[in-house]
């Protein structure tokens, strides 16, 4: 019981690094570091390090957060945790 | 009919509403009242959070900060919202499955402790109170403006209606009310925002809209050539002598990194958003919940960078270089409030507008004196270095915006019972921190754990009340730091709250001494930070002498940093928590039981 237990936290932990990774390079990467070099590319009016700054991380933020709720709640079913 | 008499309908009306709801969820538990009996629909509390967290900051002055600003004024766009990521993924799920009613009775339990808990009691009341007085100030300014009533009798309006539904319905009754206040709210956003997207660019889709060319109607309007609307107000700030608008502004990059995650972290730090996941019925429910509230949020928030430069653009072309005498009425309208002013540099009867601000200090009238042209006159010395001749104070833009393109007076009524909507569901929530910080956590479990629920709930309600008295007090008469202090909120959040929360949920061997440690010296370090630029020395409050360029808005990171290092280095040296609380650490990471 105590492994299985584990194996969920775990894989929680797992989905928590790679989409907090994905939320820290839309955020800071493209919308600060890097956005001056992203402004030389532009899609319609909007220079794109503009863009992620302005609006492309809000959009992402709620997308990550939707596979989140998805992810959680297909592995909660798989490890049997879920509640009634 | 004029906007006075559509601002009093449609203000009335929303008002109505709220004390109709106020009646129909009366709260008659504590559970009830401190966290509406874990019975809200995950897509209600998403829509509560959304007007719980979005204060009058947001829908008053947030787009006129970012239409200064530029690309830098994206850190409160980002920094507000990408902290509903940390939520989702980090708290509220472990919150909720621990279930009680408020952030320091989690850090006393987590925390075997009396004292971190009272830490943490002392935190959240200071957060909440310096966060409650700018709410009130809102109202009044909203008040003052547009109904025309002084801003005290507009404080005291907005004082008597939250007192109604906070002290009868707590939880529950905020929760609904903020569900209304969500509406009303958007819908003032939106529509126009989707007006002048419209007038400008043909684009309905305001997100949209200001990326778009300009059609014949917006060219005429700005007469000007065709082109990217972003392009023409690059081009219009560097002819004025600003940098481009799209481009990198005044802050450096580090900076603006710090503030950004400063922000987001203190976000999710806040205890007046931490408790409304505590309402969902279910921990999947609460992980769904942070998703509704962040996409709720996101609608306001993508719309307000649109409204920010529509509102640049036709703020700079209506008043640059147009004679004072010729100026629209709005302008003198708020010129009344003190929130714009105008002095004429080189006497030439036109306004003008440039880099660098009209006057040094802060804006002050000789009282009754008329200037040549028939404005107020300024008391404030002018800044000889900058030709500009207008102060224009940030909250103006949203709240001026709809008047500025022309829209009908309902638009503009609809955009004051907005701003009202946003204070007022904000002003709520965090009254009732407070209240619950004072009967639950210090009368029921320090100062009288023996008493009954139904005194607890009565205690419960003469705290919100009290809270309430006390913060239209500091909206009456504000003190003079409300503005420098939401930096404390946000440093005092990340540094304190955040990391002794995640610690908590995620490092079963965190103990007592190294939270508490962590606590106070993630607290006293960014306090002391910030005092010291803000209130001791002003004049040193310089990029030059800040530690690394970090500006002292930013300085909760490092604050966070510093809780986290030392509450793991004194956790090693420390004797391990009790093997109950580890276990109930293990058991927060389930959602079910374990058998």
């Amino acid at each position: 019981m105590e492994e299985k237990y584990q194996a969920y936290w775990k894989q929680n932990l797992t989905y928590i690094v790679v989409l907090l990774s994905i939320w820290f390079a839309v955020s800071y990467l493209c919308g600060i570091i890097l956005a001056d070099s992203l402004d030389s590319i532009k899609i319609f009016g909007f220079p794109l390090g503009f863009w992620f700054a302005n609006q492309g991380s809000e959009v992402i933020f709620v997308i990550l957060i939707a596979i989140y709720v998805k992810l959680m709640n297909a592995l909660d079913t798989k490890y049997d945790v879920h509640e009634q | 009919m004029n906007i006075i008499t559509w601002t009093w309908i449609i203000v009335g009306a929303s008002f109505a509403l709220y004390i109709g709801i106020a009646f129909w969820a009366k709260a008659k538990t504590t559970g009830e009242f401190y966290v509406a009996a874990k019975q809200v629909h995950p897509v209600l509390n998403g829509m509560a959070t959304g007007a719980d967290w979005m204060s009058a900051a947001s829908f008053i002055s947030m787009a006129g900060l970012i239409s200064f600003l530029g690309r830098d004024g994206a850190m409160y766009l980002m920094g507000w919202t990408g902290g509903y990521v940390l939520l989702a993924m980090l708290l509220a799920p472990y919150l909720r499955k621990y279930g009680k009613y408020t952030v320091p009775m989690f850090v006393g339990e987590r925390y075997y402790s009396q004292t971190a808990r009272v830490v943490a009691v002392i935190c959240a009341i200071f957060v909440s109170f310096t966060y409650v007085a700018g709410q009130m100030r809102g109202v009044g300014v909203v008040f003052s403006r547009f109904l025309e009533v002084p801003i005290n009798t507009g404080v005291l309006i907005g004082m008597a209606i939250v007192f109604f539904y906070a002290v009868l319905g707590g939880m529950k009754g905020i929760t609904y009310t903020q569900v209304a206040q969500y509406c009303v709210l958007i819908t003032a956003y939106l529509i126009p925002a989707i007006f002048i997207s419209i007038m400008l660019t043909g684009n309905p889709i305001p997100q949209f809209g200001y990326g778009s060319h300009l059609n014949e109607n917006g060219m005429q309007l700005l007469n000007t050539s065709g082109g990217y609307l972003l392009d023409k107000l690059n081009e219009i700030q560097i002819e004025l002598g600003f940098s481009a608008y799209t481009g990198r502004g005044s802050k450096s990059m580090i900076d603006v990194f710090m503030i950004t995650f400063a922000l987001m972290v203190g976000t999710a730090g806040l205890p007046h958003i931490i408790i409304r996941f505590f309402t969902t019925p279910t921990i999947k429910g609460a992980r769904a919940s942070a998703g509704w509230a962040l996409l709720f949020i996101a609608i306001l928030y993508t719309t307000a960078p649109a409204v920010a430069s529509f509102a640049r653009l036709n703020m700079i072309h209506t008043l640059n270089n147009k004679s004072y005498s010729e100026a629209p009425s709005w302008f003198k309208n708020w010129e009344k409030t003190g929130l714009l002013a105008w002095k004429d540099k080189n006497n030439d009867g036109k306004i003008q507008y440039a880099k660098g601000n009209a006057f040094n200090g802060k804006i002050a009238f000789e009282s009754g004196a008329v200037g040549p042209y028939g404005e107020k006159v300024v008391k404030t010395p002018m800044n000889e270095k900058s030709a500009n001749e207008i102060y224009i104070d940030n909250d103006i833009m949203v709240l001026a915006n709809p008047e500025i393109a022309k829209l009908p007076a309902w638009v503009v009524a609809l955009v004051a019972a907005g701003g009202l909507a946003a204070a007022l569901s904000t002003a709520a929530g965090l009254l009732l921190v407070i209240a619950s910080a004072f009967s639950h956590d210090l009368i029921k479990n320090v100062i009288a754990p023996n008493i009954s629920e139904k005194v607890e709930l009565i205690s419960a309600r003469i705290a919100a009340g009290g809270a309430v008295i006390v913060a239209g007090y500091f909206g009456i008469h504000p003190p003079g730091f409300v503005a420098q202090v939401v930096a404390f909120a946000f440093g005092l959040a990340a540094s304190s709250f955040f990391p002794v929360i995640i610690m908590g949920i995620f490092w079963k061997k965190t103990t007592k001494e190294g939270a508490i440690l962590g606590m106070l010296s993630g607290i006293v370090f960014t306090a002391a930070y910030i005092i010291y630029f803000k209130f001791v020395s002003p004049e040193m409050n310089k990029a030059e002498n800040w530690l690394w360029g970090i500006s002292p808005e930013g300085i909760g990171t490092i604050g966070m940093l510093i809780n986290f290092a030392v509450t793991y280095i004194v956790s090693k040296f420390t004797k391990e928590p009790p093997q109950a609380v580890q276990d109930m650490v293990a058991s927060l990471r389930y959602p079910r039981a374990l058998k």
